[in-house]
């Protein structure tokens, strides 16, 4: 009923090729949009714009960065935090070294730092495949967390190897309280997150897909695995990149290579694995499963048993409930969170009367 | 839900104090803890030593002048946004808010570095985190207290002099430097460079790829150089790995010195018999038998009030040091009523001044049941460190024991250098230094 699209008719090649092809879903972008943007900066406090709503869209940018290139393109890899670090040092740089560069052009430019670097970390995925490259990926995390302490000139020779992000300053307006920083981080991520939603659907995506489904026959039929596997390491390290510059400029303030490290890579993976691989919405479910649980595990687990069990058990308790649900969640649903949203909207086409 | 809780609360309170009660000021603090992850052993010793000083302060004298204190745990798992989570979820706990901030975590320190002074609460950084930030002038916020790793460096270079005979004895010598190739290991660098100019004696760095469970080829390269003496600067599983590589490749674990992050049982004890002979810095100093920890002996665990599941632990290394924390904590709420009034809950701004005028003399250790547990500290407004001094304790393969006073450090050159790098952090962020001068 909810999401009966009778009625709706198409009259146009462009109103049936439109990202949301579904008048609710195009009005849903728009209300999600206008709650998330105007709604919530109005009423959340500090805490949960600054603590977890940014660095939920943060991750949620990192992760769409790695959908592109392991649910898209099918190649896998555990480089992303390293990719995030180039973008964080590559703005850091650009701004510190060019007078007057613009917020946003640093912004950009640090993508493109880590998308030329993912390209040549990419390399590799034209003569291997799966847990071989994602092996490959691995030399990618470990060399640029390595560069980044080994040469101060990345760190501008401070002695610990750690940055201080500049004043985040856009045409004058000084984006220091939570909310600003997180309306600017909410346009970026929604602005680049609608952007790989149509890229997905272009000619380029669907030579992603086909070579991810098959590269033997994607070649037969013309896609070039080359540029397709070069341009995803290229794009997906572009997300990265920025949403590690983000990660630097609106979340922490002050980062550290080491701050960049495996267990991250593999917390985005994670995050693409449980919101869905190969889905832009699931990127943005997963991150929110993975940085909100936690939390609030940690917030309701020594509220009940706190007291009766030692803090250490507590804390234990948490990491072993995170466990058993993202592992009910696999079972119950091996597509991810992502499917379980398509499932809902199915039935919620037919509610209230099922067959 | 939480209004629920409240009137429960609220009600629970009705019946146990009857109605007249008034709520009495309690000061909060919170603790980003770590119990779980690859430092859990660590984080479980410290933070429970910590806990369990202000759970003694509270049974013993009823808090500080009539302020119980009041703590909860945030568990960060040594991961650093976690840690900014904790920072923001603690800020607005308790009374007055969070009114210290101490992570625990080099990591997490640089993560909310630039956010303690907008939110107006102290950080305070023991024996980690930022060195430079020692100069209260730039950093009026941050203490990175008792001593940093430069002067630790420092310190470690006047112990291997005074056990050579003199400082001139260093003279072409050859130490090895095997670091944690982290931030943090090479934090000892440019000071070592320094010294080692200065002294006349050669030093070798010799890296360690994070965690340092295979040390192989670093100590083939150590049987080459034979050095005279190994410092190790490690952290986690790589401190045991190198007491058992130096015991397969004949290094003598007399001439090893640690730094403090390489100096616990936690460090020695997997060793084995390995670690018998080695030799550690530290700002404070193992055992049991010091007043301070007979009283938590006495006032919580006699009470079964303490946090450690494992009660052996009481007196270890990281146990002691989260006493420093407590009793620092716990001296600058003291220090702060003394000024802002008694019998008061403390805000943040206050605690700053609190922590920025201590003053633990002799005397005050005394009084605190803590002579030669913890150097003698004073902070001032330039000053945010204070003596920069360590005690070195050789495993005797059973237990720590401690071998010399307080070895000072190359006072003039890890405070020129602190300024130096202070002062280059001001003018990138375009920080004016405070005027000392003007300060109450």
């Amino acid at each position: 009923m909810l999401y009966r699209e009778a009625g709706q008719f198409k009259t146009s090649y462009s109103a049936d090729q439109q990202i949301f092809p579904i008048l609710q879903d195009r009005y849903g972008y728009w209300v999600i949009l206008a709650i998330f943007g105007v709604l919530v900066p109005m009423l959340a406090s500090a805490y949960w714009l600054k603590a977890i709503l940014i660095p939920v869209l943060i991750f949620s940018l990192a992760a769409i960065g790695l959908n592109i290139l392991t649910g898209y393109a099918g190649q896998l890899s555990l480089g992303s935090a390293a990719f995030m670090a180039v973008g964080a040092f590559g703005a850091y740089n650009f701004r510190l070294r060019i007078d007057g560069l613009p917020f946003l052009v640093a912004l950009i430019l640090g993508g493109l730092a880590a998308a030329a670097v993912g390209v040549l970390f990419g390399l590799p995925s034209l003569r291997i495949k799966g847990f071989y490259l994602a092996v490959a990926t691995l030399a990618a995390q470990f060399f640029i967390v390595w560069v980044l302490v080994k040469f101060p000139w990345f760190s501008n020779n401070a002695s610990s190897g750690v940055i201080t992000a500049q004043d985040v300053v856009i045409l004058g307006y000084h984006f220091d309280g939570p909310q600003a920083k997180y309306v600017l981080t909410l346009a970026v991520v929604a602005a680049l997150a609608l952007a790989a939603k149509n890229l997905v659907r272009t000619a380029t995506g669907r030579s992603w897909m086909a070579v991810r489904d098959m590269d033997v026959a994607a070649e037969v039929i013309g896609i070039r695995p080359m540029r397709a596997k070069l341009l995803a390491f290229a794009v997906s390290s572009f997300y990265c990149g920025v949403a590690g510059a983000l990660y630097a400029y609106t979340y922490l303030g002050t980062v550290e290579p080491e701050g960049f490290n495996l267990d991250l890579s593999f917390r985005i993976l994670f995050m693409i694995i449980i919101g869905g691989v190969g889905s832009i919405m699931g990127s943005f479910l997963g991150s929110a499963f993975i940085v909100l649980l936690p939390i609030l595990l940690d917030n309701v687990v020594p509220a009940i048993f706190g007291n009766a069990l030692g803090a250490g058990f507590a804390s234990n308790l948490q990491l072993i409930v995170f466990g058993g649900l993202i592992i009910f969640f696999l079972i119950v649903e091996p597509h991810g969170l992502a499917r379980l949203w398509q499932i809902g909207k199915e039935k919620l086409r037919l509610w209230p009367f099922p067959h | 839900m939480k209004f629920q809780r409240t009137l429960v609360l609220a009600g629970l309170l009705a019946t146990v104090t009857g109605p007249a009660a008034v709520l009495a000021d309690e000061q909060f603090v919170g603790l980003p803890s770590y119990r779980v992850g690859a430092y859990a052993s660590g984080g479980s010793g410290l933070f429970g030593g910590w806990i369990d000083y202000m759970q003694m302060i509270n049974e013993r004298d009823g808090g500080v002048g009539g302020v119980k204190i009041t703590w909860e745990e945030c568990e960060t798992e040594y991961n650093n946004a976690r840690g900014v989570e904790c920072y923001e979820r603690l800020k607005t706990k308790g009374q007055s808010g969070n009114t210290v901030f101490m992570p625990v975590s080099t990591g997490i320190t640089y993560s909310v570095l630039e956010k303690v002074p907008q939110d107006k609460i102290p950080m305070v950084t023991i024996g980690y985190g930022r060195t430079d930030a020692a100069d209260g002038r730039v950093f009026p916020w941050v203490f990175p207290m008792i001593t940093t790793y430069w002067s630790q460096a420092s310190g470690i270079i006047n112990y291997i002099g005074t056990k050579e005979g003199g400082m001139d004895k260093l003279k072409g010598k050859k130490i090895a430097l095997l670091y944690h190739d982290s931030a943090y290991g090479k934090e000892s660098h440019a000071i070592l460079d320094k010294l080692a100019a200065k002294h006349g004696f050669e030093v070798t760095k010799i890296a360690v790829a994070h965690p340092g469970n295979e040390q192989q080829s670093q100590w083939l390269q150590i049987r080459q150089q034979r050095p005279d003496y190994v410092i190790l600067w490690g952290w986690g599983v790589m401190n045991p790995t190198a007491l058992k590589s130096a015991a397969k490749t004949g290094f003598p674990r007399e001439k090893m010195v640690g730094v403090w992050w390489s100096g616990a049982e936690e460090d020695t004890v997997p060793a084995g018999d390995a670690a018998k002979g080695f030799t550690a810095a530290g700002f404070n100093v193992a055992g049991s038998n010091y007043p301070v920890i007979q009283d938590i002996q006495k006032f919580v665990y006699g009470k079964n009030k303490g946090n450690m599941e494992d009660k052996s632990r009481v007196g270890s290394v990281y146990y002691n040091r989260g006493v420093v924390h407590g009793m620092i904590t716990v001296e600058a709420i003291r220090k702060a009523q003394e000024k802002y009034g008694k019998g008061k809950a403390m805000n943040g701004e206050q605690m700053r001044w609190g922590f920025e005028n201590l003053n633990l003399d002799d005397k005050r250790l005394a009084a605190m049941g803590a002579t030669g547990f913890m150097p003698p500290l004073k902070i001032t407004c330039a000053d945010h460190e204070g003596p920069g001094k360590v005690k070195f304790q050789q495993w005797d393969g059973t237990k720590w024991k401690v071998l010399t006073d307080w070895v000072d450090s190359d006072r003039a050159l890890v405070r020129g250098m602190i300024e130096e790098s202070a002062a280059a952090y001001a003018k990138e962020k375009g920080i004016t230094p405070r005027d000392c001068s003007k300060e109450g």
